[in-house]
């Protein structure tokens, strides 16, 4: 009885040593830098830029992962928890600073190969995104995004609106100019009617002249109003990065927010009901079963796979300010206190951001690379394609991008603003709902600063 | 007679000697359970007293945290969602499983509709949440393209608040149904057959035979079986992850999914353990109450 006991207390403890033995036994070896990135179709490019720095660095490895958008954050804060994290991950402003405050970033001023970085070396602004609170640079961009509206110039043609005109729209909160008058020409429900034409039934719509992407609550509008407000001369706090008070309370940008989410009552929007939350905009031209599509730059690989489409981009409108206006992002690359060689980690986020690889990013021809020249080339790349992407680089060349929101708490803020939102977009609030929200958030960020 | 002292004398030895071995035998489980249970619960209660993002050290804060679930509107919303939820999901599933038992045990013996029932049960929840969604879609679901070849109009069934907790409650009242109706099953045959054929005997018919013997016979089984699954479905987290992520709004945002967002979105790991205690009381006193309500403890088979 005593040896069997005694070979099941060995088992066991053999057991928890195998599994306790698994634990620290992590991939990067000496000399690897274990990178993360979210964007499969970024992929290649950058593993171009990881073979030529390879190249220039012996002794250093670069192992690229890449996880889909929800995974990767998870993954990274269980990373994070574990020790399991990678050297160097591609950041989103509306994360880093949590990360900040979690200590888990290393200042990049710290570091040799990144305490040089020139800030005018990038387009406007983006640079400026990711010094933290206390002064110190957390990442490296590498790339930025502004929005337009996708469609299928086939079906515009087919409607009768000119290129020109989409290309000249204007825009403001009482009627929505000639930019609601085109989505209403281009609505048409189930019995042909358009949405501009007498008789039109707004219950039954066959195709929607403007795609939704859901409230906006969770980037405040990036793809859905953000381009609208913008034309107001609103932003959505009192200084960014690191404002302290948030304007949902202005009664023009709440103005706005009825209009836009007014469309839906038109019958030019889908509701949110009639899509779901897993069907953006995207989907929603992809079906043909809306005609604008409004979404960030980083989709144009997206859109171009739609079968039988010729895809153009038209540009946001030209609002009140007398200006087209854009929610302008960017990414970066930061490097994480768990890397074993941060010196090493610095060379490959330094060497992401430098005119080399940022080019051949360019060539690449999946987003914009942070570099004016990088974008350049990228445009060019694109016009070969046959796509004039000019609907988004217009905002960097006349200065019409406006940076999105940093601020600390944005996981706290998020969890007030998305349901916030929708409850407007759905139609359990009034847009008077917003002055209540923003002073939630306001005394959120008071009680934290 | 003279061997009585002797016999004593060496069965308190053997009592002796008893001991160790059985501490020893109890041993691992006891290890197991104060390793894998006990800790973690009191450990957690002790976290809900601070403020713990999981990287930095815990900051003691007393009452706080549970001060601020008292105020926090968005609590007692996932609260109410929650238990809207239960009464639904549980209230189905209760009777039609309690039907399906019945069936099976009055109607046919047969192997093959007993495997049937259970087969949904064998679907993982997240696996039989993503083909309701995809079924129950507005615009792509088949679900919808019946309805709308019947003639009748589009349901948005999970995106929009009157529909949201009633489909999910009853995709899992698909799931479990087969596995509830079969503990019921198994509860029906334990009530003696002589109790059914004096009942013949008497001319009782089929439906005062189900509420005069079965329901009362049953009912220590029901009790039991009630309590666990309402403990299970108060627990709901899998399934609006995977359809609704707690939207519209907030109208499908259970408990479950707010101490998760809470956790490992937000980081706030000292107010979402307060959170789970909180969820810990309400499913303590529900157990409790169902406990007395229906004398589960006691049968009326004697």
């Amino acid at each position: 009885m005593k040896s069997k006991i005694a070979t099941l207390l060995a088992l066991t403890t053999a057991g928890a040593l195998l599994t306790s033995g698994c634990a620290p036994a992590r991939t990067d070896d000496a000399g690897v830098i274990d990178y993360w990135l979210w964007d499969s179709a970024q992929q290649p490019g950058y593993q171009a830029c990881a073979d030529a720095f390879e190249a220039a660095n012996p002794g250093l490895k670069v192992k690229i992962t890449q996880f889909g958008w929800d995974d990767y954050w998870s993954k990274l804060t269980a990373g994070f928890i574990a020790d399991q994290a990678p050297d160097v991950f591609t950041n989103h402003v509306g994360k880093y600073p949590q990360f900040v405050d979690l200590q888990v970033l290393v200042p990049l001023d710290d570091l040799q190969a990144t305490q040089s970085i020139n800030d005018s070396d990038y387009a406007p602004g983006l640079a400026d995104l990711w010094k933290g609170q206390d002064g110190k640079r957390y990442g490296v961009p590498k790339d930025w995004d502004t929005v337009g509206y996708f469609y299928d110039e086939k079906v515009t043609d087919a409607a009768g609106i000119t290129r020109e005109q989409l290309l000249s729209m204007d825009w403001n909160p009482e009627d929505g100019g000639s930019f609601e008058k085109i989505i209403a020409h281009l609505t048409v429900d189930t019995a042909g009617v358009r949405g501009d034409e007498p008789g039109f039934n707004k219950n039954s719509v066959a195709v929607y002249g403007l795609a939704s992407e859901g409230a906006g609550g969770e980037n405040l509008g990036q793809t859905q109003w953000g381009a609208y407000t913008g034309t107001l001369g609103w932003s959505p706090l009192d200084k960014n990065p690191w404002g302290t008070r948030f304007n949902l309370d202005d009664p023009e940008f709440q103005k706005a927010m009825a209009w836009y989410y007014g469309l839906v009552d038109k019958g030019y929007m889908p509701s949110f009901e009639v899509f779901g939350r897993n069907s953006g905009s995207y989907q929603q031209v992809a079906q043909r079963k809306a005609v604008l599509g409004m979404n960030g730059s980083w989709m144009i690989s997206t859109f171009a796979t739609i079968p039988d489409a010729k895809l153009a981009v038209a540009p946001t409108p030209v609002g009140p300010s007398g200006q087209r206006s854009s929610p302008l992002n960017g990414l970066a690359d930061s490097v994480t206190r768990f890397a074993e060689d941060k010196e090493a980690a610095g060379k490959w986020v330094a060497y992401m951001g430098s005119h080399e690889c940022q080019m051949k990013i360019a060539e690449a021809g999946v987003v914009f690379p942070a570099r004016p020249e990088a974008t350049q080339r990228s445009v060019e790349v694109r016009r070969e394609a046959g796509l004039d992407v000019s609907p988004f680089t217009v905002h960097v060349e006349e200065g019409t991008g406006f940076t999105l929101a940093v601020t600390t708490n944005a996981a706290d803020i998020s969890a007030l603003t998305v349901p916030g939102f929708e409850a407007v977009f759905v139609g359990q609030q009034d847009v008077s709902s917003l002055t209540e929200l923003n002073s939630q958030i306001n005394r959120l960020l008071q009680l934290t600063q | 007679m003279s061997n009585t002292p002797v016999a004593s004398g060496s069965a308190k030895k053997r009592s002796r000697s008893d001991l160790p071995l059985a501490v020893l035998m109890i041993a691992p489980a006891f290890i197991g359970l104060a390793v894998f249970l006990l800790w973690p619960t009191i450990y957690g209660i002790g976290l809900s007293f601070t403020n713990f993002n999981l990287l930095t050290p815990p900051k003691f804060v007393g009452f706080n945290n549970y001060i601020r679930m008292i105020e926090d509107p968005m609590f007692w919303n996932a609260a109410w969602v929650t238990v809207y939820y239960v009464v639904v999901n549980i209230g189905v599933q209760t009777v039609l499983a309690l039907g399906i038992a019945v069936l099976m045990h009055r109607l046919t013996q047969s192997m093959i509709v007993r495997s049937l029932i259970l087969t949904p049960y064998l679907v993982s929840n997240v696996v039989a949440a993503l083909v309701f969604f995809w079924i129950l879609d507005n615009q792509l679901g088949i679900g919808n393209h019946i309805l709308v070849s019947m003639g009748l109009e589009r349901i948005p069934f999970l995106s929009q608040d009157a529909t949201v907790i009633p489909t999910i409650a009853l995709i899992n009242v698909w799931r479990h149904v087969g596995y509830t109706a079969l503990l019921i099953f198994a509860g029906l045959q334990t009530i003696p057959e002589s109790a059914y054929e004096a009942a013949k005997v008497d001319g009782a018919s089929e439906w005062q035979t189900f509420w005069r013997i079965t329901v009362p016979l049953l009912r220590p089984i029901l009790a039991l079986v009630l309590i666990r699954t309402i403990i299970g479905s108060f627990q709901v987290f899998d399934t609006v992850a995977v359809t609704t992520a707690g939207g519209p709004v907030n109208s499908s945002r259970v408990l479950q999914l707010y101490i998760y967002n809470m956790a490992f979105g937000r980081f706030q790991f000292g107010y979402a353990s307060a959170l789970s205690v909180g969820l810990m009381v309400i499913l303590v006193v529900i157990t409790f109450l169902q406990y007395r309500l229906t004398r589960a403890g006691d049968t009326d088979l004697n």
